[in-house]
C-alpha cells in the first residue's frame, strides 16, 4: 500500500508512459485529456525528454511519426475531435509500420460535440479511423490502475508488432482519481534495425515511408501486415469475466460503462438473477471466443455503451446470431445509471 | 463490509474538490478502496462544482455517486439539486451561513453548520470546506488527529506546508462546534 498514490487517470497514463521509456510527447490541449499534456510539460524537461505543444493535432501526430521513425518510444494524446484530426497521420504510421501510442480520452460527438465522457469513437478506433486497410491495437482501461498498466502494454505491443496502439479511454476514466501503483515490469524497446537514426557511414540508408506506387508491392505489404494482425488476434486478446459461470443473461461493457454495469450485475445477483459480465480489455483484437462460448448457454446479451451502439456490432458478430443482443445506452456525454442497466437485466430475466 | 458514498457540492473556489480529495486520501492511508470523480466542464468557472467520493472495504464499481450516503452542500443550488438524491437514513451537512433554508427531507440526519461564519471569525476565511470536513468526520465517529495529520501531509504539497496547521485547526473548529 505504501507505493500506492492517488492519481487522475490522465496523470497515470502520462507517468506510465515515462516509466515505459517514452521520452518524447507531442500534443495539443483539449478537454478532458489536458492533464496528460500538463503532466508531460512538468516532467519531461526534468528527465531530459521532449514535451512539445504542437501548433495543431495534425502537427503533433506527424512529429510522432518522425520520432518513431528514428526508433524511439513516442506518444501523443487527444480527445475525440482531436483524434479525427490525427487520423491521417495514424494511417501513415500504420502504412509505414511504425510503433506509436495514441491516447483518446473520448468526449461526446459528433463534431465538436461536448466535453463529457463518451464511448462514441469505438468505430473510429477499431475499424480504422483513417483511410486504407489497417488496424490499431486498441486497449480499453476499466480503472486508473489499467490506465497506467495498459499504457505500458500499448508501448510493448506497438513495438512487438510494429504498429500504432491506442488507449481508448473516456472523460470519466481520465478525470477520476483512484489509487495506482507503478511497480510493473517494462519490456524495453527492441532493437530497431529499420530506424532512420543515421547510417554513421556503416550501413545503407533506411527508408521509412508509406508511399508504394507499384500495386503488386503495396498488395504484398498489406498481406504481410495482415499476417501480423492475425498474430495479434491470436496472441493478444484480453478480457475480464465476472460471474459468467452460471449466467443466463450476459451483459457486456468496457471502460466506464463496465464499472456501472458491474454495480448493476451485483444488484441483479442480490435479486437472484443469474447474470454475468464480460469486459473486453482489448477492443481490437475483439475477444470473440468468450462471447461465442457464452452464446451457447445464455438466453440474452445486453451491450451497455456510452454511444448509439458501436461495440454491439462486434458482439453480434461474435455470437453469430445464436442469441439476441440488445443495446442499453446513453449518448452525448451522459452515463447510464445502475438502475437503467438493472431494469434492462430484469426485463430479459423475466423473459420479455 | 462498508461502502460510504459522498457527494460534495458548492461554488467553484470553495474547495469542494480539495475536501473530496482529502477524504479520498484519508481512505487511502487507511488501506481502503477509494475513488474520486470531479464534475468537470464550463460549470466550474465560478459556477457550481461537485465531486463524488467513494470509500469502501470492497472493490469499487461505478465511481459515480447518484445517491450519496453523505451530502455536503456549500450553497443553495447544491442543496436544491441534490437534497432529493440522498439515501434515506443518510446525512446532509450544509453551510448554514450560506444556505438559509431548512432541509425538507425528514428521513435524513441534517447537520447545520455555519462554516463560512466560523471560518471568518477564526481568521481562516478560505477554509469553510475543511471546517465542514472536520464536522463530517466527527459525526461519522472517524475524527482521528493522527490520521488527519498523516492525510494532510499527503494532500498538501511541500510548497504549501505552512497550510497544514491551519487546515488542522479548521477541522478541529468544525469537530468541536
Amino acid at each position: 500500500m505504501a507505493n500506492k498514490v492517488l492519481m487522475k487517470g490522465n496523470e497515470a497514463i502520462a507517468e506510465a508512459a515515462i516509466k515505459a521509456g517514452c521520452m518524447h510527447y507531442f500534443g495539443y490541449p483539449i478537454t478532458p485529456q489536458t492533464e496528460i499534456a500538463a503532466y508531460m510539460a512538468k516532467r519531461m524537461p526534468k528527465i531530459g525528454g521532449t514535451f512539445l505543444q504542437a501548433e495543431s493535432e495534425i502537427a503533433a501526430i506527424n512529429m510522432v511519426y518522425g520520432v518513431s521513425a528514428a526508433g524511439y518510444r513516442v506518444m501523443t494524446s487527444s480527445s475525440s475531435p482531436g483524434i479525427s484530426l490525427k487520423s491521417e497521420g495514424i494511417s501513415y504510421l500504420a502504412g509505414a509500420d511504425l510503433p506509436a501510442v495514441i491516447i483518446n480520452v473520448q468526449r461526446g460527438g459528433p463534431g465538436l460535440g461536448g466535453i463529457q465522457p463518451s464511448q462514441s469513437d469505438y468505430f473510429q478506433a477499431t475499424k480504422g479511423g483513417g483511410h486504407g486497410d489497417f488496424h490499431l491495437i486498441v486497449l480499453a482501461p476499466g480503472n486508473v490502475q489499467e490506465m497506467a498498466s495498459l499504457t505500458v502494454k500499448a508501448f510493448e505491443l506497438a513495438d512487438k508488432y510494429r504498429m500504432p496502439a491506442m488507449i481508448l479511454a473516456d472523460g470519466t476514466m481520465g478525470q477520476m482519481m483512484e489509487p495506482v501503483e507503478f511497480d510493473f515490469d517494462v519490456t524495453p524497446a527492441p532493437e530497431k534495425p529499420w530506424a532512420t537514426n543515421g547510417t554513421k557511414m556503416q550501413r545503407k540508408h533506411n527508408i521509412v515511408n508509406s508511399l508504394s506506387l507499384v500495386p503488386e508491392e503495396l498488395e504484398k505489404f498489406n498481406f504481410e501486415r495482415f499476417e501480423r494482425y492475425a498474430q495479434v488476434e491470436e496472441n493478444e486478446v484480453m478480457y475480464d469475466e465476472y460471474l459468467c459461470d452460471d449466467a443466463e443473461i450476459l451483459v457486456t461493457a468496457y471502460g466506464i460503462a463496465s464499472r456501472v454495469t458491474k454495480n448493476a450485475v451485483d444488484e441483479a445477483r442480490k435479486k437472484g438473477i443469474k447474470v454475468g459480465l464480460i469486459r473486453p480489455i482489448t477492443v481490437w483484437p475483439f475477444p470473440k471466443k468468450p462471447f461465442a462460448k457464452m452464446a451457447e448457454k445464455v438466453k440474452h446479451v445486453i451491450c451497455v455503451e456510452l454511444s448509439m451502439g458501436q461495440m454491439i456490432e462486434d458482439v453480434k458478430l461474435a455470437v453469430e446470431c445464436k442469441v439476441p443482443v440488445t443495446l442499453c445506452n446513453r449518448s452525448g456525454g451522459m452515463i447510464p445509471s445502475t438502475e437503467q442497466i438493472l431494469a434492462e437485466i430484469e426485463k430479459y430475466a423475466k423473459g420479455e | 463490509m462498508k461502502t460510504t458514498k459522498y457527494l460534495f457540492s458548492g461554488f467553484g473556489g470553495q474547495g469542494i474538490l480539495f475536501s473530496g480529495k482529502f477524504l479520498a486520501y484519508k481512505g487511502l492511508t487507511e488501506d481502503k478502496q477509494v475513488s474520486w470523480l470531479p464534475s468537470y466542464g464550463p460549470e466550474m468557472r465560478g459556477g457550481t462544482a461537485s465531486c463524488s467520493v467513494i470509500i469502501s472495504d470492497e472493490l469499487i464499481g461505478s465511481p459515480i455517486v447518484d445517491s450519496p450516503d453523505v451530502l455536503v452542500a456549500m450553497n443553495l443550488p447544491s442543496l436544491d439539486k441534490f437534497e432529493k438524491t440522498v439515501k434515506a437514513g443518510g446525512t446532509i451537512i450544509l453551510d448554514s451561513t450560506l444556505i438559509e433554508r431548512k432541509v425538507e427531507r425528514t428521513d435524513v440526519e441534517v447537520v447545520y453548520l455555519p462554516a463560512t461564519r466560523l471560518a471568518n471569525e477564526n481568521g481562516c476565511p478560505t477554509l469553510a470546506n475543511m471546517i465542514i470536513v472536520g464536522k463530517l468526520l466527527k459525526v461519522a465517529g472517524e475524527y482521528d488527529e493522527k490520521s488527519i495529520e498523516e492525510t494532510l501531509k499527503k494532500v498538501i504539497s511541500a510548497k504549501r506546508a505552512d497550510m497544514l496547521e491551519v487546515n488542522k485547526k479548521a477541522m478541529q473548529i468544525g469537530a468541536e462546534f
